[in-house]
């Protein structure tokens, strides 16, 4: 049980639990299954983007993508464009969101390594060009995604989401590369001293370029997938991602100061974030008074997860 | 270290002039009292903010909460302050307390602040709406006269920029607290065996961009007349943006505020000249982009030249 309460990860979940017994006790257990539903579909899209940017955050302090809403409303515009909603050209569109991605990780790259930006004005200012790319080429369209990938990002597979589905393959692959591949390993070296790696051999800078890449093509898989969800990409589509992915990354109890990842408490975190404004919603909180109880909530559990660590 | 310090300011000298250079030669009308007071009216509370954001990287934080704290406090001002003036200057000095109790409790804890001021932006945020729900409010008509004031030969915006970077030089170069300020984001422990507590230094730090934020939100009423919940969202990452604009560093307490004000100016005209340029509105938020990325580009071949920094 002692092992269990330390597990950094346990606190989301226990958290999102909490936020899912309190809305469901409103209505007497009905709506369950609907509202646990819903909250594997938007929590998916928090989810994915939470683990790059995860990612990116255990590369140690200063490490922090601010391109992901602007990276996800390109990926999700371009993908939807060439598609045009033609059937079986779902493949072809998630290429393009994948090379979408690839491309912004590359560009975010180079700022950083080849022109010394720190990453949070580099991948600051290089968003406002990828959000400017995404005005230009959506003009306002609002093009449906292809009737066979509608159905797919909206349906559901044994009882669970299919976006669900696939957050879950992600988290397993991004958790086998952290805690079992040499990569990871480097990746966790990098982050709680990268001086201290670079001396022992750790290729720093490649391990830099991967996460830097990989945060990219998982915030574009998102915005196509998010795009398909919705019916279509939007300019403003990736906007509360921001700070959500930031969020997600904290409340799952992964350290900020870098080094130190958590893959099931982004999860667990993504589904909180989604329970929290649900349970505001059916307790009939208005706007304002959400949005202060959710930011204040937020502070609790970091604050809740800090005074664990000092005492350990 | 003095011969670099001196020179970290040149940067964004040059960076303005071009830039102030170019809108002119685009446009030769807007060199004129008029003019110039058009192309950098708004820089004044982007100014102030970028001061305040400058106070906590100085401190090795950065705050994400300036563009919902900065509405909240147009909202209290558009709002409680004209209405009933005694209150809503109690509820604005409770905010800049509030901010220096973010400050202590951020170093008491040690919690990262990056996470903290996240979570009080929504706070903030949740604020506002409750305040005003919907766009509206009134300027209170002293601060209206304030900022739209015209001095003889030097437009307001001008005046207002030169005066915020010399009080603020003051207080944080020149002035003995400034100096254990900076020592805070350069070397907390040193400062801590020399006496200082660091928990207070942070505090009046964060109080005091608390209270810079605050100015920000009222000289932004008072050049926009009404406010809205989301008016200045768009503050936390000029403001950052700003800063390292201006020469400032994210570690090590190395800023400066002349810099960060010289910043906060060129982003503003940067926005002006775009439109001057007849840009297609699609590309105008890239060419925001782009302009940050050369200007800081320019800065890296400059500090190569003079040397490691």
């Amino acid at each position: 049980m002692s092992a269990l309460i330390a597990r950094p990860w346990i606190w989301s979940w226990l958290a999102a639990a909490l936020a899912f017994a309190l809305t469901v006790s409103l209505t007497g257990g009905r709506g369950a299954g609907e509202l646990a539903y819903a909250a594997l579909s938007f929590g998916a899209f928090a989810a994915i983007v939470g683990m790059g940017q995860m990612l990116v955050i255990t590369l140690g302090p200063g490490n922090v993508d601010l391109s992901i809403p602007a990276t996800m409303t390109l990926a999700g515009t371009l993908a939807l464009k060439a598609m045009g909603s033609d059937p079986g050209t779902a493949a072809m569109g998630l290429a393009i969101a994948l090379a979408v991605g690839l491309g912004v990780g590359l560009a975010n790259f180079a700022l950083i390594y080849l022109l010394r930006l720190p990453p949070i004005i580099a991948t600051l200012a290089a968003s406002l060009i990828y959000q400017s790319l995404a005005i230009w080429s959506n003009r306002g369209l609002r093009i449906k995604p292809p009737e066979g990938l509608a159905d797919f990002s909206t349906g559901r597979t044994l009882a669970v989401p299919n976006v669900a589905w696939v957050g879950l393959a992600i988290a397993v692959v991004v958790w086998v590369v952290l805690e079992r591949s040499t990569w990871g390993r480097w990746l966790m070296a990098t982050g709680q001293n990268m001086r201290a790696a670079r001396l022992a051999g750790v290729p720093v800078q490649r391990v830099r370029f991967a996460t830097y890449l990989a945060v990219a093509v998982l915030a574009g898989l998102t915005g196509y997938l998010l795009a398909s969800f919705s019916g279509g990409a939007a300019l403003n589509m990736g906007q509360e991602y921001l700070l959500m992915s930031i969020a997600v990354v904290v409340i799952g109890g992964s350290s900020i100061a870098g080094g130190y990842s958590n893959v099931p408490g982004v999860w667990g975190a993504a589904l909180f974030m989604f329970l929290v404004v649900s349970m505001l919603n059916s307790y009939g909180a208005p706007a304002g008074l959400r949005l202060v109880l959710t930011g204040t909530i937020i502070i609790g559990i970091v604050i809740a997860a800090s005074t664990r660590r000092v005492r350990t | 270290m003095n011969f670099l310090a001196r020179h970290r300011i040149v940067l964004p000298i040059v960076s303005l002039a071009v830039l102030l250079a170019a809108t002119f030669w685009m446009q030769p009308r807007a060199m004129s009292y008029f003019g110039v007071n058009l192309l950098f009216n708004l820089a004044v509370p982007i100014a102030l903010a970028t001061i305040a954001q400058m106070l906590i990287i100085m401190v090795n934080d950065i705050d994400l909460s300036t563009g919902a704290f900065v509405s909240l406090a147009a909202c209290v001002t558009a709002t409680l302050l004209n209405d009933a003036p005694l209150f809503g200057a109690l509820v604005l000095a409770g905010l800049v307390l509030a901010y220096a109790v973010l400050g202590a409790v951020i170093h008491a804890l040690a919690l990262p602040a990056i996470v903290v001021t996240l979570g009080m932006s929504f706070v903030w945020g949740g604020l506002a709406l409750v305040l005003l729900p919907s766009p509206g409010g009134a300027s209170p008509g002293w601060i209206r006269t304030l900022m739209t004031v015209k001095p003889p030969l030097v437009p307001m915006a001008v005046v207002a920029a030169i005066l915020i970077a010399a009080v603020t030089h003051l207080l944080v170069i020149r002035s003995g607290i400034g100096t254990m300020l900076r020592g805070v984001g350069g070397n907390a422990r040193a400062v801590a065996r020399s006496g200082g507590s660091v928990m207070r230094l942070k505090a009046l730090a964060y109080g005091l961009a608390g209270l810079f934020n605050v100015l920000a939100g009222m000289a932004l009423v008072g050049l926009t007349t009404s406010a809205d919940a989301n008016i200045a969202l768009r503050y936390t990452l000029l403001s950052i943006a700003g800063v390292i604009l201006g020469g400032g560093e994210f570690t090590g307490g190395k800023v400066s505020p002349t810099g960060a004000v010289i910043g906060a100016l060129t982003l503003t005209l940067a926005a002006s000249f775009l439109s001057f340029l007849r840009l297609s509105p699609d590309w105008q938020i890239g060419a925001q982009g782009a302009i940050l990325i050369l200007v800081l580009t320019a800065r890296l071949l400059f500090t190569r030249r003079s040397g490691p920094a």
